[in-house]
């Protein structure tokens, strides 16, 4: 038996299908130039639905507020910045089809986006292709550095490598690493195994999860056994809610083995609860209580504009800076055309809330200071260490002889 | 068959074959470069949405992993990519792919060796999903599973080859995927040129796919694989063994999967994990559904609409398009059962609302309530 004789349904389909790919005809394009005499298009491209909503949307809300402050002070070049948002979907696909409607489509002349290592390997060509210009605000493993993307978050010599040293001098030798299985904690990991072997280091355990693991007694139990001097934890998300639980409950105190997070910032202590996560520590290079003056300010316009309740982090003041950064660089290059922005790149600086940054030209990464902070009970996070220095960025890790194994 | 019969009877495919023409020379006209672009990958997932319509909707093999066969031909030809990429790239030693040197591999693994060739690519995207399929096919089809647990057992499929994929990220490129692959064969992939030629050929897998569906559901084979649906153990008795017939359908459905794979790769750019594990292997079956999964162009048109609705949807409601999809899905699935392609049947059995006795029993009545 057919199902259905072939007939009227054809009609139907006939119909739908038409829809279809008129559908895809419907968005025709807008406006065809990025730039006019008063308004300027970027693109926001962050992850607005799917896993990695919960932090992006945080990312977009700080670039957001960067950009009212700008257009609310003359805009740039005299134009207000008009944005256009998409949703990346946390799935690296879409952020490649996104990414080419905003240089193609909308014609934005810089996008703001990205989190995770994937959604910036998958935009990475379409930047290339059409010669864009991507700011991309989250610490990452390093080993990139696109003519088409400025990093202003820490690259790994400015997160990971300070975050070692500050363990060394601390006299923890052993070493329990904890991570999410992905690019980013598995890098990690090898450097932290480099720098390790090289500097009589003991890595007792590297243990992986795949990401939204939520069953960790196996492994709080191992550490509580085992008494490494350190965790060195790169988990990432929901994950570190029930790490943290359970490693109280097998008892494990940040005295006995603090635990050195690196994805852990303001926004996750929330969920994690100040209770579970005091006392352990912490890797970045700006906190809401980072002592300067354009902290100060900017954590009072983040919270006069969204609530009282809301935190800042790193990765959010990274994204607001971009936006500031952008805005030098166009100022300084007098143009909007990415080229002329590119070359204006090297040296331009501002004072952001993790204090004066500058733009390295070569790497177009951000000089930063890295900084080593302290959760309270709280929720917040007190700064107790800092790079003497801020820290040129080094995604390559050319200045580090133990890790010349590592870049090939 | 008389003449108006045979008319009557092609219409179908003669509508959605004249459909295809039309998309072949009439959109390029009208779409810019990234519309194709994107109108290409809906195509991909039609193709796709063939092979479930077989498996599904003829065979009753509720088809729920077939994103691991979609990213077998994905990452066949991605590989291949990739190795060309690194073959032109004056940073990578030993012509080695730059994760594989960052991770530490100081020579090409194994199975990446014969992908160099074109060809052997293509021809991989094709057979390894085919060889897998049949494989899993024929080892659970010959014990019996069917219904919920081929369902689960699919899914488990999807869950383990993504969580393998990222697990040997010195092998495979982990959770970032393949990406940045400019040439194939010598030619960029970036060109107008190449991007229609890569349209044309997902249009023209399309179609031979769906002629080669529409003559397979139309043979005694087809008729075999639907009384297999709607009972298998009566088919059994009449002396047919079910596995071979399962088997065959469950392999070309994965031979479509991994077809639209391989040319998936170089339209999009990237394949990565998260494309090709569990909810994408949901949402490509959830298409179906929505086109009609006991009609081959239903279910083809069924993916494409999902798609674009989707675009649609989140570029114009960038904070809120997933709340409209849902309620695409609810809408759809509450009142038409058959999909789209079966509106008009459901509607009709709606209207005339007949007595049990001489309702036809659909597929879904039937299947599986033998002992």
């Amino acid at each position: 038996m057919a199902p259905t004789p072939p007939g009227p349904r054809t009609t139907a389909i006939a119909a739908t299908l038409a829809l279809a790919l008129a559908a895809t005809t419907a968005c025709a394009p807008g406006d065809p130039a990025g730039v006019t005499d008063d308004t300027v298009t970027v693109g926001m491209l962050h992850s607005l639905s799917g896993t990695m909503a919960i932090s992006e949307v945080t990312v977009r809300d700080a670039v957001e507020l960067a950009i009212d402050e700008i257009n609310a002070d003359g805009g740039v070049l005299g134009r207000q910045i008009e944005p256009v948002i998409e949703d990346g979907a946390s799935d690296e696909a879409t952020f490649a089809d996104r990414a080419n409607k905003l240089l193609n489509d909308d014609n934005a002349v810089t996008v703001f986006g990205g989190w995770t290592s994937a959604s910036r390997k998958a935009m990475l060509p379409v930047f290339e292709r059409n010669n864009g210009l991507l700011w991309y605000p989250v610490q990452y493993e390093g080993l990139e550095s696109s003519p088409n993307i400025v990093y202003t978050g820490a690259t790994t010599n400015q997160q990971i490598i300070p975050a070692l040293d500050y363990l060394r001098e601390q006299g923890h030798t052993s070493l329990y690493l904890v991570g999410s299985d992905y690019v980013f904690p598995r890098t990690a990991n090898q450097i932290i195994t480099a720098y390790a072997d090289a500097h009589d280091m003991e890595i007792i355990a590297e243990e992986y999860t795949p990401l939204g693991h939520t069953e960790y007694s196996t492994i709080t139990n191992d550490i509580a056994r085992t008494e490494p001097d350190a965790v060195f934890n790169t988990l990432n998300g929901d994950s570190n809610v029930s790490f943290f639980q359970q490693l109280r409950s097998a008892g494990v105190t940040p005295d006995d083995s603090p635990v050195l997070s690196v994805s852990v910032a303001e926004e996750e202590i929330e969920g994690i609860g100040p209770d579970n996560i005091a006392g352990h520590l912490t890797a970045w290079n700006y906190y809401q209580t980072t002592e300067t003056d354009t902290n100060t300010g900017f954590v009072q316009a983040f919270t006069d504009t969204y609530g009282a309740d809301r935190v800042t982090s790193d990765p959010m003041q990274s994204a607001y800076n971009a936006v500031h950064l952008w805005k030098a660089a166009v100022e300084e290059a007098d143009s909007f055309e990415v080229d002329d922005v590119r070359a204006a790149l090297d040296g331009t600086t501002i004072d952001a809330p993790e204090g004066t940054i500058t733009i390295d030209g070569d790497t177009q990464h951000v000089i930063k200071t890295a900084r080593i902070g302290q959760i309270t009970d709280t929720g917040l996070i007190d700064e107790i260490w800092a790079s003497p220095e801020p820290i040129t960025p080094d995604p390559y890790l050319t200045g580090y002889d133990w890790a010349a194994d590592l870049t090939g | 068959m008389t003449a108006p019969a045979l008319i009557t009877r092609l219409r179908g495919p003669l509508t959605f074959l004249g459909l295809l023409a039309a998309a072949l020379l009439v959109m390029p006209l009208l779409l810019e470069p990234f519309r194709l672009n994107q109108l290409a990958q809906y195509l991909c997932y039609a193709i796709v949405a063939l092979g479930i319509a077989l498996a599904w909707g003829r065979g009753g093999m509720l088809a729920l992993g077939h994103g691991v066969y979609f990213g077998l031909g994905a990452y066949a030809m991605a590989m291949h990519l990739t190795l060309a990429a690194a073959a032109t790239d004056p940073l990578s030693p030993g012509h080695l792919p730059q994760f594989m040197v960052w991770s530490g591999l100081t020579e090409l693994p194994w199975f990446w060796r014969p992908l160099t060739n074109p060809a052997t690519a293509i021809a991989a995207a094709l057979l390894v999903p085919t060889a897998v399929a049949a494989l899993l096919g024929w080892s659970v089809f010959r014990q019996r599973v069917r219904g919920a647990y081929f369902a689960i057992l699919n899914q488990a499929l999807a869950a383990a080859f993504v969580i393998l994929l990222i697990g040997q990220q010195h092998l495979t490129g982990g959770s970032n995927g393949l990406t940045d692959f400019p040439v194939f064969a010598g030619t960029s992939l970036y060109t107008p040129t190449a991007q229609y030629t890569l349209y044309a050929l997902t249009v023209l897998t399309l179609g031979a796919t769906y002629l080669l569906f529409r003559h397979i559901t139309l043979s005694r084979y087809g008729k075999l694989l639907i009384a297999i649906r709607d009972g298998e153990d009566r088919v059994r008795y009449l002396g047919y063994d079910p596995t071979w017939i399962k088997t065959l359908a469950y392999a070309l459905s994965a031979t479509a999967a991994g077809a639209a794979g391989a040319l998936f790769v170089p339209i999009m750019g990237i394949i990565s994990p998260s494309l090709i594990g569990v909810i994408p292997s949901i949402m490509m079956v959830l298409a179906v559904a929505i086109g009609g999964r006991y009609s081959l162009a239903g279910a083809a048109t069924g993916a494409v609409l999902m798609n674009a609705a989707q675009t649609t949807f989140a570029e114009t409601f960038a904070g809120g398009w997933t709340y409209l999809q849902g309620a695409l899905f609810v809408i759809v699935i509450a009142l038409a059962p058959r999909g789209l392609a079966g509106l008009t049947r459901t509607a009709a059995q709606a209207l005339s609302r007949p007595t049990p006795a001489n309702t036809t029993p659909t597929p879904e009545t039937t299947t599986g309530s033998h002992p």
